[in-house]
């Protein structure tokens, strides 16, 4: 693909815009696919002279991205969730009519141009499925009719910023509010309040509260703010008492890619000004002037809305320079947009992804908080954790710590999906049980819950009784509820598959080993498995549990391992009655022959055993 | 109590100095652990994960990993070994490594673990992936059905031949090396067959041209010395330059 000059002048101007800073990498790459519907090699070219970077370090980052693409997209760039809960809803057969009304197949972009069509990983509106994205812009609530309409514009050519707006309308489906949402902070009272109170005391109200990490992990975060105040042992300077400062970065966590959770979509919808406010205290606390906002490729949607709410609250005098009056107290806050990552949610990863690099994870010590972004100390913080200290910084930590559990303290907000009456965001103090929840959505006839999303457990009938919390089913939020119709070795394969398209290929043991469990759960689902296949699964699932680098090649093998360990029998009832293995599918092996001679007649396929 | 700056290593006292990972440590050592991604001579990956040793209960790769006094670290036990089995395994499956006809045979590392780790078969279905030989090179082959994604090649041509000529690319089981030339072919960069990135190849990824079969089969690396002999005979030296 050749480009014309008023391209170039305007990849030229694009790197300026971004000052020519090869941390913007990402950024302008979003814009030159918005541009081109594909980054062509020209403009890579281009652009590795204007970022001072090598052009292979471009093509790599393209390369990683699920958003960018080597190849045209079409002009209208059409995808469709493939999270299990929008598969639950009929997605891939929505998909099917949708690619027999454009004539297309999966991963291809039509021939005139006009059109393209793939299926991607969660879009984050799993409580309005079958969702898509049209052009990056969410399209929930997808059914027969939708398509209908939507493939009339696509053939009409309008643009999709003059498409009807009932078509994008995503709602927050707040169904249950608690501590949080339930005690919104006024933009400012809790900056006030903390600086008033004195931030140091503020963070000793952090401790107090016991807040530990939303996104799942649940470090401390009074400590991490603390580790990262302190900064790495060479060079322990704490900026309140050092004239000279050492750069420090807040980092919020907004890149939610596990299938099943979209609180934090709802609390930057509804809720930007607390979740700004946190950072902002975080921000005074450790010392940081610039913080980042890592907002998901998949949320484009909601990035207007954020720009404006901090356009405010520069005007209110809450971000920018001598924030409420306090001299020295500077902070900003960028928004930094993914690109179809799932990675990117690990925080190193995270960090490598600002840079503008591919989102691999570092190997670890050092950690971010003391080495982040750019090297420098760096807290990184999920988008309720955010939230939940902003709350703090204003009622104090004995108001947190009294509700939740001994060992988690506060509240959690819960995405809930799947199969009930009314899925969308609960929020519960820590220690509700699973049945309590189930009965506040409506589920009935449950067979079993995916707590904490693919990368969690997943629970059946008996254990119903659980907690939810650090000590017993800890989770980032996501909720995923399946009942007695489901197949949950289909469940549990559309979690292989997740796995295996989002490892990064970093380390060989998730690399290899989230795509080994793929094809075995394929071989498995598809009849050929044998008892020996059973045994396989498992220990692979404990190899790639044990042997990966990071947190998703680690967790992998959870719905599998935790869907085996509870229920052989389901596994047991697929497999053939052979002793042997067998290797490989004698007629699958015949379906390259069968697509070169264009035949998929009786003839043309071996009659095998019944499975 | 521990003797300070000193780890254990499957039980024997192993003093390290400052700023060592547990890799450095063992090196010094003459204790193998074995390793695909990492040479002494550049900065640690971490990717490979053969290296993987069990400190004080967890998980770790040694090449990365500092040394900390009183680390009580497992590393030739069944195990691990088991583990690192399982690894070379599943390098050999994903990409295309013919041992018979390949020209690095009997000096290439991927061999060579194999055979150390008591490598019999391939155990998992072979991905038999499509990758891209670039021959354009008068006197480098670049055959991507061996390569390991190690990057060492990538560390070379960056951190000692100033060149930048490779990378990676792409996502997950999709990773490749790529060059960095506007064809994407080697024969569009500066290489040249004396730079680091040609010869640090573990295995036959890249390969200089017209001197495959100077040393016969037999009388190679690994048909002379186990891959932990050899890497003990000259790494410990190559780690002191690069500490120095």
């Amino acid at each position: 693909m050749s480009i014309s000059d008023a391209d170039r002048a305007w990849l030229s101007a694009t790197a300026a815009s971004h000052g020519g800073r090869s941390t913007r990498l990402l950024q302008i790459l979003r814009e030159v696919q918005d541009r081109f519907r594909c980054i062509p090699r020209p403009a890579m070219h281009l652009l590795s002279e204007h970022l001072g970077i090598p052009l292979a370090q471009v093509l790599g980052v393209t390369e990683f991205y699920s958003f960018l693409s080597t190849e045209p997209q079409g002009r209208f760039h059409l995808l469709l969730s493939d999270s299990i809960s929008d598969h639950l809803l009929g997605s891939r057969e929505l998909g099917a009519y949708l690619c027999d009304r454009l004539g297309i197949a999966p991963a291809q972009t039509r021939v005139d141009g006009r059109v393209s069509f793939d299926y991607t990983s969660c879009t984050g509106l799993c409580d309005q499925g079958p969702a898509g994205l049209v052009n990056g812009w969410w399209l929930p609530n997808l059914d027969r009719s939708r398509i209908d309409r939507i493939v009339a514009l696509v053939e009409a050519e309008i643009p999709v910023n003059e498409w009807p707006r009932d078509l994008f309308v995503a709602r927050d489906n707040l169904r249950r509010t608690g501590l949080l949402l339930g005690n919104p902070v006024t933009p400012g009272a809790a900056l006030k309040w903390s600086l008033m109170r004195g931030l140091e005391s503020t963070l000793d109200e952090v401790d107090k509260s016991g807040l530990r990490g939303r996104g799942g992990a649940g470090f401390q975060t009074s400590w991490k703010w603390r580790f990262c105040f302190e900064g790495p042992e060479e060079t322990a300077v704490c900026p309140v008492d050092k004239a000279e400062r050492v750069e420090r970065y807040v980092v919020c966590n907004a890149d939610e890619g596990e299938p099943g959770t979209f609180k934090d979509r709802v609390l930057l919808n509804s809720h930007a000004h607390q979740v700004f406010e946190g950072m902002t205290l975080c921000a005074g606390i450790v010392g940081a002037r610039q913080g980042f906002l890592y907002l998901r490729g998949e949320y484009l949607a909601l990035r207007a809305k954020l720009e404006a709410v901090l356009a405010e609250r520069r005007r209110l005098n809450l971000l920018g320079e001598g924030i409420l009056g306090r001299d020295g107290f500077d902070f900003d806050i960028e928004i930094h947009m993914g690109a179809g990552a799932y990675i990117c949610g690990e925080e190193s990863a995270l960090i490598e992804s600002l840079e503008g690099k591919r989102g691999t994870p570092r190997n670890r010590p050092p950690y971010p908080v003391t080495h982040g972004y750019l090297g420098k100390p760096t807290v990184v913080n999920n988008v309720e954790t955010f939230a939940a200290a902003a709350a703090i910084g204003l009622k104090g930590g004995a108001w947190f710590a009294t509700h939740g559990t001994e060992k988690s303290k506060g509240n959690k907000i819960l995405s809930i999906c799947g199969d009930c009456a009314r899925p969308g965001i609960y929020e519960y103090d820590f220690g509700v049980s699973v049945a309590q929840i189930l009965k506040d959505c409506g589920a009935a006839n449950t067979f079993g819950v995916q707590v904490g999303g693919p990368s969690g457990v997943f629970i059946g009938e008996r254990e119903f009784d659980r907690r939810l919390g650090f000590e017993d089913l800890a989770t980032g939020g996501s909720f995923m509820i399946f009942d007695k119709t489901r197949d949950m070795l289909e469940i549990v394969r559309n979690f292989t598959h997740f796995f295996a398209h989002e490892s990064c290929g970093f380390c060989t043991p998730c690399r290899v080993g989230t795509s080994l469990l793929r094809n075995a759960m394929d071989k498995l689902c598809a009849g050929h498995g044998a008892a020996g296949d059973l045994v396989e699964i498992g220990n692979l699932g404990q190899f790639v549990r044990a042997a990966s680098h990071c947190g998703l090649g680690q967790t992998a093998a959870n719905p599998l391992l935790s869907t085996l360990e509870r229920f052989p029998e389901i596994y047991q009832s697929r497999l053939k009655s052979i002793s042997f293995e067998p290797g490989f599918d004698l007629d699958g092996e015949l379906s390259t022959a069968r697509r070169l001679t264009g035949r998929d007649d009786a003839h043309a396929h071996l009659e095998q055993e019944p499975v | 109590m521990s003797i300070r700056n000193t780890i254990t290593i499957d039980g024997k006292p192993v003093p390290f100095q400052d700023g060592d990972t547990i890799m450095d440590a063992a090196t010094r050592a003459g204790i193998y652990i074995p390793h695909l991604c990492h040479n002494p001579e550049f900065k640690p990956h971490g990717s490979c994960k053969l290296c993987t040793v069990n400190v004080n209960g967890r998980n770790c790769s040694a090449c990365t990993f500092p040394a900390d006094d009183g680390q009580q670290v497992l590393n030739s036990t069944a195990e691990l070994n088991a583990t690192r089995r399982t690894i070379t395994q599943m390098l050999f499956v994903e990409g295309n490594h013919f041992c018979p006809s390949c020209e690095k045979s009997g000096n290439c590392q991927l061999q060579g673990v194999a055979y150390f780790l008591n490598m019999l078969d391939p155990h998992f279905p072979l991905f038999y992936p499509e990758r891209e030989t670039d021959s354009s090179h008068p006197d480098i082959l670049l055959d991507r059905d061996r390569c390991i994604l190690c990057e060492l090649c990538v560390r070379a041509s960056r951190d000692v031949d100033g060149k930048n000529v490779f990378g990676l690319s792409g996502r997950g089981i999709h990773t490749h090396l790529v060059v960095n030339s506007g064809s994407g072919l080697l024969k569009d960069t500066e290489m040249a067959a004396t730079d680091k990135a040609a010869q640090v190849c573990p295995v036959g990824a890249i390969i200089v041209k017209r001197h495959g079969f100077e040393t016969p089969i037999g009388e190679r690396q690994f048909d002379q010395q186990d891959v932990g002999e050899w890497s003990l005979s000259w790494e410990p030296a190559a780690m002191g330059d690069h500490h120095g």
